[in-house]
Protein backbone atom coordinates (compact mmCIF):
# COMPACT_ATOMS: atom_id res chain seq x y z
CA UNK A 1 0.00 0.00 0.00
CA UNK A 2 1.95 3.15 -0.99
CA UNK A 3 0.07 5.83 -0.34
CA UNK A 4 2.41 8.91 -0.31
CA UNK A 5 3.44 10.23 -3.75
CA UNK A 6 6.55 12.26 -2.54
CA UNK A 7 8.82 9.96 -0.93
CA UNK A 8 10.13 6.32 -2.35
CA UNK A 9 10.68 3.53 -0.06
CA UNK A 10 13.49 4.05 1.77
CA UNK A 11 14.82 0.53 1.13
CA UNK A 12 13.80 -2.76 -0.61
CA UNK A 13 11.18 -4.42 1.32
CA UNK A 14 11.00 -1.86 3.95
CA UNK A 15 8.37 0.51 4.84
CA UNK A 16 7.59 3.57 2.81
CA UNK A 17 7.59 7.22 4.46
CA UNK A 18 3.97 7.05 5.25
CA UNK A 19 3.20 3.65 5.24
CA UNK A 20 1.63 3.57 8.60
CA UNK A 21 0.80 7.24 8.72
CA UNK A 22 -1.51 9.01 6.78
CA UNK A 23 0.68 12.19 6.59
CA UNK A 24 -0.77 15.44 5.22
CA UNK A 25 -0.05 15.73 1.57
CA UNK A 26 -0.23 12.44 1.33
CA UNK A 27 -2.58 10.98 -2.03
CA UNK A 28 -4.46 8.97 0.48
CA UNK A 29 -7.42 7.45 -1.47
CA UNK A 30 -10.46 7.14 0.91
CA UNK A 31 -11.89 3.46 0.69
CA UNK A 32 -15.74 4.16 0.10
CA UNK A 33 -18.07 2.33 2.91
CA UNK A 34 -18.83 -1.54 0.85
CA UNK A 35 -22.42 -0.72 1.13
CA UNK A 36 -21.93 2.21 -1.20
CA UNK A 37 -19.67 0.42 -3.86
CA UNK A 38 -20.67 -1.65 -6.83
CA UNK A 39 -21.64 -5.96 -6.32
CA UNK A 40 -19.13 -7.81 -6.91
CA UNK A 41 -18.79 -10.61 -9.82
CA UNK A 42 -21.63 -12.29 -8.25
CA UNK A 43 -23.91 -9.44 -7.02
CA UNK A 44 -24.51 -8.75 -3.95
CA UNK A 45 -26.85 -9.72 -1.46
CA UNK A 46 -28.91 -6.81 0.31
CA UNK A 47 -31.08 -7.78 3.63
CA UNK A 48 -34.68 -7.76 2.75
CA UNK A 49 -36.38 -8.21 6.14
CA UNK A 50 -35.54 -7.58 9.32
CA UNK A 51 -34.64 -10.43 11.57
CA UNK A 52 -34.23 -9.47 14.99
CA UNK A 53 -37.32 -6.80 15.50
CA UNK A 54 -38.41 -4.63 18.44
CA UNK A 55 -42.52 -4.01 17.76
CA UNK A 56 -44.31 -0.78 18.49
CA UNK A 57 -43.20 2.80 19.91
CA UNK A 58 -45.49 5.04 21.25
CA UNK A 59 -44.96 8.80 21.48
CA UNK A 60 -47.16 11.67 23.10
CA UNK A 61 -46.15 15.48 23.13
CA UNK A 62 -47.83 17.04 25.99
CA UNK A 63 -47.86 20.58 26.67
CA UNK A 64 -44.18 21.97 27.78
CA UNK A 65 -42.44 17.72 26.73
CA UNK A 66 -43.05 14.73 25.11
CA UNK A 67 -43.53 10.88 26.34
CA UNK A 68 -41.98 8.42 24.34
CA UNK A 69 -42.67 4.15 25.37
CA UNK A 70 -41.31 1.33 23.48
CA UNK A 71 -41.95 -2.46 25.62
CA UNK A 72 -38.46 -3.92 26.63
CA UNK A 73 -39.12 -6.94 24.15
CA UNK A 74 -36.69 -7.62 20.82
CA UNK A 75 -38.30 -10.79 19.22
CA UNK A 76 -36.19 -13.14 16.80
CA UNK A 77 -39.36 -14.01 14.21
CA UNK A 78 -41.70 -14.89 16.39
CA UNK A 79 -39.97 -15.78 19.24
CA UNK A 80 -39.38 -13.57 22.14
CA UNK A 81 -35.81 -14.07 22.36
CA UNK A 82 -34.30 -10.91 24.39
CA UNK A 83 -36.74 -9.86 27.03
CA UNK A 84 -34.92 -6.57 28.67
CA UNK A 85 -33.89 -4.45 25.81
CA UNK A 86 -34.28 -0.58 26.21
CA UNK A 87 -35.79 0.62 22.96
CA UNK A 88 -35.97 4.24 24.22
CA UNK A 89 -32.45 6.13 24.21
CA UNK A 90 -31.75 9.16 25.67
CA UNK A 91 -29.56 10.98 23.00
CA UNK A 92 -28.94 14.36 24.27
CA UNK A 93 -30.32 16.84 27.13
CA UNK A 94 -32.93 17.28 24.43
CA UNK A 95 -32.88 14.47 22.30
CA UNK A 96 -34.81 10.92 22.88
CA UNK A 97 -34.91 8.31 19.81
CA UNK A 98 -37.64 5.12 20.57
CA UNK A 99 -36.35 2.68 17.67
CA UNK A 100 -38.82 -0.13 16.25
CA UNK A 101 -38.36 -2.95 13.49
CA UNK A 102 -34.61 -4.56 12.64
CA UNK A 103 -33.14 -3.90 16.27
CA UNK A 104 -29.29 -4.40 14.32
CA UNK A 105 -29.96 -1.23 12.16
CA UNK A 106 -31.35 0.49 15.25
CA UNK A 107 -28.37 0.11 16.84
CA UNK A 108 -26.24 0.92 14.03
CA UNK A 109 -27.73 4.00 13.31
CA UNK A 110 -27.76 5.04 17.32
CA UNK A 111 -23.66 4.28 16.93
CA UNK A 112 -23.60 6.87 14.31
CA UNK A 113 -25.52 9.16 16.30
CA UNK A 114 -23.91 8.97 19.35
CA UNK A 115 -20.70 9.96 17.59
CA UNK A 116 -22.43 13.04 16.29
CA UNK A 117 -23.40 13.87 19.64
CA UNK A 118 -19.78 13.54 20.61
CA UNK A 119 -18.45 15.25 17.97
CA UNK A 120 -20.80 17.95 19.15
CA UNK A 121 -19.32 18.08 22.37
CA UNK A 122 -16.03 18.07 21.07
CA UNK A 123 -16.50 21.78 19.14
CA UNK A 124 -17.57 23.01 22.79
CA UNK A 125 -19.51 25.76 21.61
CA UNK A 126 -22.57 25.09 23.47
CA UNK A 127 -24.64 23.90 20.62
CA UNK A 128 -26.37 20.65 20.94
CA UNK A 129 -28.43 19.19 18.43
CA UNK A 130 -32.13 19.45 18.26
CA UNK A 131 -34.58 16.90 17.73
CA UNK A 132 -36.02 18.76 14.32
CA UNK A 133 -32.62 18.44 12.95
CA UNK A 134 -31.60 14.46 13.91
CA UNK A 135 -34.90 14.17 12.38
CA UNK A 136 -34.14 15.63 9.54
CA UNK A 137 -30.58 13.70 9.72
CA UNK A 138 -32.34 10.50 9.67
CA UNK A 139 -34.48 10.96 6.99
CA UNK A 140 -31.37 12.22 4.63
CA UNK A 141 -29.73 8.72 5.62
CA UNK A 142 -32.82 6.63 5.70
CA UNK A 143 -33.63 7.78 1.95
CA UNK A 144 -30.63 7.61 0.92
CA UNK A 145 -30.21 3.88 1.86
CA UNK A 146 -33.23 3.53 0.04
CA UNK A 147 -32.29 5.02 -2.37
CA UNK A 148 -29.27 2.46 -2.83
CA UNK A 149 -31.75 -0.56 -2.59
CA UNK A 150 -30.07 -1.09 0.93
CA UNK A 151 -32.36 0.34 3.27
CA UNK A 152 -32.25 0.38 6.88
CA UNK A 153 -35.49 -1.78 8.17
CA UNK A 154 -35.92 0.69 11.03
CA UNK A 155 -38.92 2.95 12.10
CA UNK A 156 -38.02 5.40 14.78
CA UNK A 157 -39.78 7.75 16.65
CA UNK A 158 -37.48 11.17 17.36
CA UNK A 159 -38.88 13.22 20.11
CA UNK A 160 -37.47 16.31 22.27
CA UNK A 161 -37.79 20.11 22.92
CA UNK A 162 -35.79 22.97 21.21
CA UNK A 163 -33.91 25.43 22.68
CA UNK A 164 -36.77 26.93 23.68
CA UNK A 165 -38.45 24.58 25.09
CA UNK A 166 -40.97 23.97 22.25
CA UNK A 167 -41.80 20.23 22.26
CA UNK A 168 -41.29 18.40 19.04
CA UNK A 169 -42.51 14.79 18.05
CA UNK A 170 -41.52 12.95 14.67
CA UNK A 171 -41.53 9.08 12.89
CA UNK A 172 -38.72 8.59 10.34
CA UNK A 173 -39.47 5.12 8.59
CA UNK A 174 -37.39 3.07 6.31
CA UNK A 175 -37.49 4.75 3.31
CA UNK A 176 -37.30 8.14 4.89
CA UNK A 177 -40.69 9.22 5.11
CA UNK A 178 -41.49 11.50 8.16
CA UNK A 179 -43.82 13.60 9.81
CA UNK A 180 -44.52 15.26 12.91
CA UNK A 181 -47.99 15.29 15.08
CA UNK A 182 -48.64 15.38 18.74
CA UNK A 183 -49.35 11.51 18.96
CA UNK A 184 -46.70 9.05 16.57
CA UNK A 185 -46.32 5.71 16.63
CA UNK A 186 -44.89 2.73 14.57
CA UNK A 187 -45.54 -1.23 14.40
CA UNK A 188 -49.12 -2.15 16.34
CA UNK A 189 -49.19 1.06 17.52
CA UNK A 190 -50.30 2.65 14.67
CA UNK A 191 -53.17 0.52 14.16
CA UNK A 192 -53.96 1.00 17.91
CA UNK A 193 -52.28 3.66 19.76
CA UNK A 194 -52.96 6.77 17.18
CA UNK A 195 -56.75 6.15 17.25
CA UNK A 196 -56.68 5.70 20.37
CA UNK A 197 -55.07 9.04 21.38
CA UNK A 198 -56.71 10.84 18.39
CA UNK A 199 -60.05 9.81 20.00
CA UNK A 200 -58.99 11.69 23.22
CA UNK A 201 -57.14 14.55 22.02
CA UNK A 202 -59.11 17.87 23.50
CA UNK A 203 -59.48 19.95 20.10
CA UNK A 204 -58.80 23.54 21.53
CA UNK A 205 -55.30 22.63 23.56
CA UNK A 206 -52.48 20.06 23.87
CA UNK A 207 -52.49 17.65 26.11
CA UNK A 208 -51.59 18.13 29.76
CA UNK A 209 -48.69 15.52 31.39
CA UNK A 210 -50.94 13.84 33.41
CA UNK A 211 -53.28 13.08 30.83
CA UNK A 212 -50.36 12.00 27.94
CA UNK A 213 -48.82 9.75 30.85
CA UNK A 214 -52.21 8.32 31.73
CA UNK A 215 -52.49 7.94 27.79
CA UNK A 216 -48.65 6.07 27.39
CA UNK A 217 -50.18 4.24 30.29
CA UNK A 218 -53.65 2.94 28.57
CA UNK A 219 -51.57 2.57 25.12
CA UNK A 220 -49.04 0.47 26.46
CA UNK A 221 -51.62 -1.60 27.90
CA UNK A 222 -53.51 -1.85 25.03
CA UNK A 223 -50.39 -3.39 22.77
CA UNK A 224 -49.67 -5.84 25.22
CA UNK A 225 -53.31 -7.22 25.19
CA UNK A 226 -53.58 -6.98 21.45
CA UNK A 227 -50.34 -7.21 20.09
CA UNK A 228 -48.55 -10.88 19.63
CA UNK A 229 -44.77 -9.41 20.15
CA UNK A 230 -45.12 -7.80 23.11
CA UNK A 231 -44.23 -8.25 26.68
CA UNK A 232 -45.76 -6.53 29.93
CA UNK A 233 -42.70 -4.50 30.32
CA UNK A 234 -41.85 -1.02 29.08
CA UNK A 235 -39.88 1.95 29.48
CA UNK A 236 -41.00 5.28 29.03
CA UNK A 237 -39.00 8.32 27.89
CA UNK A 238 -39.47 12.08 29.01
CA UNK A 239 -38.09 15.22 27.56
CA UNK A 240 -38.77 18.24 28.69
CA UNK A 241 -36.64 21.85 28.98
CA UNK A 242 -35.94 20.50 32.57
CA UNK A 243 -35.49 16.67 32.27
CA UNK A 244 -34.94 14.11 29.51
CA UNK A 245 -34.38 11.08 30.82
CA UNK A 246 -35.82 7.35 30.29
CA UNK A 247 -37.50 5.81 33.19
CA UNK A 248 -38.67 2.60 34.06
CA UNK A 249 -39.09 -0.14 33.27
CA UNK A 250 -42.88 -0.45 34.51
CA UNK A 251 -45.36 -3.06 34.18
CA UNK A 252 -48.67 -3.73 32.28
CA UNK A 253 -51.94 -3.74 34.74
CA UNK A 254 -52.52 -6.70 33.38
CA UNK A 255 -55.90 -8.39 34.23
CA UNK A 256 -56.91 -11.91 32.50
CA UNK A 257 -59.98 -12.89 35.11
CA UNK A 258 -62.18 -12.03 31.86
CA UNK A 259 -60.53 -15.13 30.26
CA UNK A 260 -62.26 -17.35 32.33
CA UNK A 261 -65.83 -16.40 30.62
CA UNK A 262 -64.38 -16.72 27.49
CA UNK A 263 -65.03 -19.88 25.24
CA UNK A 264 -64.52 -21.41 21.96
CA UNK A 265 -61.27 -21.57 20.70
CA UNK B 1 24.43 25.56 15.75
CA UNK B 2 27.65 26.94 14.74
CA UNK B 3 29.91 24.32 16.04
CA UNK B 4 29.86 20.21 15.42
CA UNK B 5 26.47 20.36 14.79
CA UNK B 6 26.62 22.69 11.76
CA UNK B 7 24.75 21.25 8.71
CA UNK B 8 22.74 18.67 10.60
CA UNK B 9 19.83 20.39 11.13
CA UNK B 10 17.73 20.57 8.36
CA UNK B 11 16.31 17.09 8.28
CA UNK B 12 14.35 14.93 10.82
CA UNK B 13 15.87 12.11 9.00
CA UNK B 14 19.58 12.69 9.84
CA UNK B 15 21.08 12.64 13.80
CA UNK B 16 23.68 14.88 14.16
CA UNK B 17 27.74 13.78 15.15
CA UNK B 18 27.08 13.81 18.94
CA UNK B 19 23.72 11.81 18.37
CA UNK B 20 20.59 14.25 18.41
CA UNK B 21 17.94 15.29 15.66
CA UNK B 22 18.37 18.73 15.99
CA UNK B 23 14.34 19.57 14.72
CA UNK B 24 12.89 18.19 17.39
CA UNK B 25 15.38 20.40 19.39
CA UNK B 26 13.58 23.16 17.61
CA UNK B 27 10.19 21.42 17.55
CA UNK B 28 11.16 21.97 21.92
CA UNK B 29 11.98 25.80 21.53
CA UNK B 30 8.60 26.31 19.96
CA UNK B 31 7.48 24.81 22.94
CA UNK B 32 9.09 26.78 24.93
CA UNK B 33 7.87 30.06 23.59
CA UNK B 34 4.13 29.27 24.01
CA UNK B 35 2.40 30.27 27.17
CA UNK B 36 2.50 28.04 30.28
CA UNK B 37 0.08 24.88 30.64
CA UNK B 38 0.11 22.79 33.69
CA UNK B 39 -2.04 19.71 34.28
CA UNK B 40 -2.42 18.36 37.65
CA UNK B 41 -4.19 14.70 38.85
CA UNK B 42 -6.30 15.06 42.04
CA UNK B 43 -7.96 11.73 43.80
CA UNK B 44 -11.00 11.62 41.57
CA UNK B 45 -10.12 14.03 39.49
CA UNK B 46 -7.47 16.33 36.65
CA UNK B 47 -7.42 19.97 35.78
CA UNK B 48 -5.77 21.09 32.67
CA UNK B 49 -4.99 24.74 33.04
CA UNK B 50 -3.63 27.25 30.69
CA UNK B 51 -1.87 30.73 30.83
CA UNK B 52 -3.07 31.91 26.98
CA UNK B 53 -1.22 35.16 26.63
CA UNK B 54 -3.61 37.24 24.42
CA UNK B 55 -0.80 38.05 21.17
CA UNK B 56 -3.36 40.68 20.47
CA UNK B 57 -6.67 43.04 22.19
CA UNK B 58 -8.75 42.38 19.25
CA UNK B 59 -8.92 39.13 19.22
CA UNK B 60 -12.22 37.73 20.58
CA UNK B 61 -11.64 36.33 23.87
CA UNK B 62 -12.17 32.66 23.62
CA UNK B 63 -9.82 32.64 20.49
CA UNK B 64 -7.14 30.21 20.05
CA UNK B 65 -8.39 28.00 22.87
CA UNK B 66 -5.75 26.04 24.14
CA UNK B 67 -7.42 22.98 25.57
CA UNK B 68 -9.66 20.75 23.48
CA UNK B 69 -12.02 17.74 23.96
CA UNK B 70 -11.39 14.85 22.42
CA UNK B 71 -13.98 12.54 23.91
CA UNK B 72 -16.79 13.02 26.28
CA UNK B 73 -14.34 12.30 29.37
CA UNK B 74 -10.68 13.13 27.77
CA UNK B 75 -9.40 16.64 27.52
CA UNK B 76 -5.96 17.70 25.82
CA UNK B 77 -4.10 20.94 26.06
CA UNK B 78 -1.58 22.10 24.54
CA UNK B 79 1.72 24.19 24.64
CA UNK B 80 3.69 25.15 21.27
CA UNK B 81 2.26 25.98 17.79
CA UNK B 82 -1.40 26.43 17.52
CA UNK B 83 -1.96 25.13 14.20
CA UNK B 84 -0.37 22.02 15.30
CA UNK B 85 -2.56 21.41 17.86
CA UNK B 86 -5.87 22.02 16.53
CA UNK B 87 -4.45 18.70 13.98
CA UNK B 88 -3.45 17.07 16.70
CA UNK B 89 -6.49 17.35 18.03
CA UNK B 90 -8.52 16.36 15.00
CA UNK B 91 -5.72 13.13 14.98
CA UNK B 92 -6.86 12.44 18.65
CA UNK B 93 -10.60 12.44 17.93
CA UNK B 94 -9.99 10.83 15.23
CA UNK B 95 -8.35 7.57 17.11
CA UNK B 96 -11.05 8.11 19.50
CA UNK B 97 -13.70 7.48 17.31
CA UNK B 98 -12.44 4.71 15.94
CA UNK B 99 -11.75 2.62 18.92
CA UNK B 100 -15.38 3.56 19.83
CA UNK B 101 -16.34 2.38 16.62
CA UNK B 102 -14.49 -0.96 16.71
CA UNK B 103 -15.15 -1.89 20.43
CA UNK B 104 -18.15 0.09 21.84
CA UNK B 105 -16.34 1.92 24.74
CA UNK B 106 -14.75 5.05 25.57
CA UNK B 107 -10.73 5.29 24.50
CA UNK B 108 -8.76 3.89 27.53
CA UNK B 109 -6.25 7.08 27.93
CA UNK B 110 -3.12 4.80 28.18
CA UNK B 111 -4.08 3.46 24.05
CA UNK B 112 -4.82 7.66 23.02
CA UNK B 113 -1.72 8.46 24.09
CA UNK B 114 -0.19 5.77 22.94
CA UNK B 115 -1.45 6.35 19.65
CA UNK B 116 -1.03 9.78 19.67
CA UNK B 117 2.58 10.29 20.75
CA UNK B 118 3.27 6.87 17.65
CA UNK B 119 1.66 9.71 15.16
CA UNK B 120 3.82 12.71 16.76
CA UNK B 121 7.16 9.90 16.81
CA UNK B 122 6.76 8.94 13.20
CA UNK B 123 6.86 13.04 12.13
CA UNK B 124 9.98 12.69 13.40
CA UNK B 125 11.84 10.03 11.03
CA UNK B 126 11.35 11.67 7.91
CA UNK B 127 12.97 14.24 6.08
CA UNK B 128 9.91 15.40 3.67
CA UNK B 129 8.14 15.98 7.14
CA UNK B 130 8.82 18.42 10.36
CA UNK B 131 8.35 17.65 14.10
CA UNK B 132 5.04 18.52 15.49
CA UNK B 133 6.27 21.63 17.53
CA UNK B 134 3.37 20.88 20.29
CA UNK B 135 3.53 19.39 23.76
CA UNK B 136 0.19 17.08 24.57
CA UNK B 137 -1.32 16.66 27.72
CA UNK B 138 -4.40 14.15 28.04
CA UNK B 139 -6.56 13.40 30.76
CA UNK B 140 -9.41 11.73 31.64
CA UNK B 141 -11.33 10.25 34.47
CA UNK B 142 -14.17 7.38 34.91
CA UNK B 143 -15.02 5.00 37.02
CA UNK B 144 -13.14 2.31 36.31
CA UNK B 145 -9.12 3.90 36.04
CA UNK B 146 -9.89 6.99 37.92
CA UNK B 147 -7.85 10.07 36.91
CA UNK B 148 -4.95 9.56 34.66
CA UNK B 149 -2.60 12.28 32.89
CA UNK B 150 -0.47 11.85 30.16
CA UNK B 151 1.87 14.07 28.88
CA UNK B 152 3.71 13.60 25.14
CA UNK B 153 6.69 15.67 23.53
CA UNK B 154 7.61 16.74 20.41
CA UNK B 155 9.44 13.63 20.00
CA UNK B 156 6.94 11.39 20.80
CA UNK B 157 8.02 10.08 24.32
CA UNK B 158 5.04 9.82 26.53
CA UNK B 159 4.79 9.46 30.65
CA UNK B 160 2.44 9.42 33.15
CA UNK B 161 2.46 12.25 35.55
CA UNK B 162 0.69 13.20 39.02
CA UNK B 163 1.25 16.83 37.75
CA UNK B 164 3.28 18.11 35.08
CA UNK B 165 3.93 21.52 32.84
CA UNK B 166 5.35 22.45 29.88
CA UNK B 167 5.96 26.26 27.92
CA UNK B 168 7.28 29.45 29.45
CA UNK B 169 7.29 28.40 32.94
CA UNK B 170 7.73 25.17 33.29
CA UNK B 171 10.52 25.04 35.29
CA UNK B 172 9.02 27.44 38.11
CA UNK B 173 5.46 25.68 37.47
CA UNK B 174 7.16 22.58 38.36
CA UNK B 175 9.09 23.61 41.64
CA UNK B 176 5.36 25.29 42.52
CA UNK B 177 3.83 21.84 41.97
CA UNK B 178 6.56 20.08 44.29
CA UNK B 179 4.96 21.76 47.14
CA UNK B 180 1.55 20.46 46.73
CA UNK B 181 0.05 16.93 47.26
CA UNK B 182 -2.28 16.45 44.70
CA UNK B 183 -2.85 13.01 44.85
CA UNK B 184 -5.26 13.45 47.87
CA UNK B 185 -6.58 16.73 46.55
CA UNK B 186 -10.03 16.61 46.45
CA UNK B 187 -11.75 18.66 43.08
CA UNK B 188 -12.20 22.16 45.11
CA UNK B 189 -8.78 21.78 46.16
CA UNK B 190 -7.53 21.17 42.68
CA UNK B 191 -9.55 23.49 40.51
CA UNK B 192 -7.96 26.55 43.52
CA UNK B 193 -4.28 25.08 43.27
CA UNK B 194 -4.19 25.11 39.24
CA UNK B 195 -5.61 28.65 39.47
CA UNK B 196 -3.13 29.61 41.99
CA UNK B 197 -0.24 28.10 40.23
CA UNK B 198 -1.01 29.79 36.41
CA UNK B 199 -1.08 33.03 38.28
CA UNK B 200 1.83 32.84 40.20
CA UNK B 201 3.82 31.90 36.99
CA UNK B 202 2.28 34.18 35.04
CA UNK B 203 5.44 36.83 34.06
CA UNK B 204 3.36 40.45 34.21
CA UNK B 205 6.65 42.26 33.43
CA UNK B 206 7.56 40.13 30.04
CA UNK B 207 4.11 39.03 28.97
CA UNK B 208 1.03 40.76 27.64
CA UNK B 209 -1.95 40.35 29.04
CA UNK B 210 -3.45 36.74 30.16
CA UNK B 211 -6.40 34.43 29.72
CA UNK B 212 -6.77 31.93 32.19
CA UNK B 213 -8.58 28.39 30.95
CA UNK B 214 -9.64 25.24 32.30
CA UNK B 215 -10.47 22.10 31.15
CA UNK B 216 -11.66 20.02 33.86
CA UNK B 217 -13.03 16.22 34.07
CA UNK B 218 -13.23 13.93 36.98
CA UNK B 219 -16.66 12.56 39.10
CA UNK B 220 -17.92 15.72 40.26
CA UNK B 221 -18.18 17.14 36.56
CA UNK B 222 -20.30 12.88 36.45
CA UNK B 223 -16.88 12.47 34.09
CA UNK B 224 -17.84 14.95 31.04
CA UNK B 225 -15.00 16.69 30.45
CA UNK B 226 -15.77 20.60 30.72
CA UNK B 227 -13.93 23.73 29.20
CA UNK B 228 -13.76 27.04 31.06
CA UNK B 229 -16.76 25.81 33.02
CA UNK B 230 -18.24 28.98 34.68
CA UNK B 231 -18.43 27.99 38.53
CA UNK B 232 -15.27 25.71 38.50
CA UNK B 233 -13.27 28.73 36.61
CA UNK B 234 -14.11 31.10 38.67
CA UNK B 235 -13.25 29.02 41.76
CA UNK B 236 -9.88 28.77 40.14
CA UNK B 237 -9.65 32.48 39.06
CA UNK B 238 -10.88 33.51 42.50
CA UNK B 239 -7.99 31.75 44.00
CA UNK B 240 -5.26 32.50 41.61
CA UNK B 241 -6.34 36.72 42.07
CA UNK B 242 -5.58 35.78 45.82
CA UNK B 243 -2.63 34.34 45.49
CA UNK B 244 -0.94 36.71 43.09
CA UNK B 245 -2.42 39.68 45.45
CA UNK B 246 -0.43 38.09 48.25
CA UNK B 247 2.72 37.77 46.44
CA UNK B 248 2.40 41.32 45.27
CA UNK B 249 2.10 42.67 49.27
CA UNK B 250 5.17 40.69 50.38
CA UNK B 251 7.02 41.97 47.62
CA UNK B 252 6.02 45.59 48.76
CA UNK B 253 7.41 44.90 52.05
Amino acid sequence: MMNNAFAQPMWLNGPAPGQFYNFMGGNTQAELPRELTTAGPFGTKHSTAAITTGSSVVGIRYAGGVLVAADTLVSYGSLARYQNIDRVFKINDKILLGGSGDFADIQSIKRSIDQKMIEDQCCNDGVVMKPKSLASWLTRVLYNRRSRMNPLYIDVVVAGVDEAGVPFLGNVDLRGRAYDDYVVATGFGRHLALPLVRERKPKDRDFTFEEASNLIRECMKVLYYRDTRSIPQYTVGICSASDCSVKGPFKVEENWTFAETVEGY
Amino acid sequence: MSTIGTGYDLSASQFSPDGRVFQIDYASKAVERSGTVIGIRGKDCVVLAVEKIIADQLYEPDAASRIFTIEKNIGMAIAGLMADGNYVADIARQEAANFRQQFERTIPLKYLCDRVSGYLHAYTLYSAVRPFGLSVLLASWDEADGAQLYKIEPSGTSFGYYACASGKAKQQAKTEMEKFKFADMNTDELVRSGGKIIYQVHDELKDKDFRFEMGIVGKETNGVHLINDASWSQLAIEAGEAAKNADDSENEI
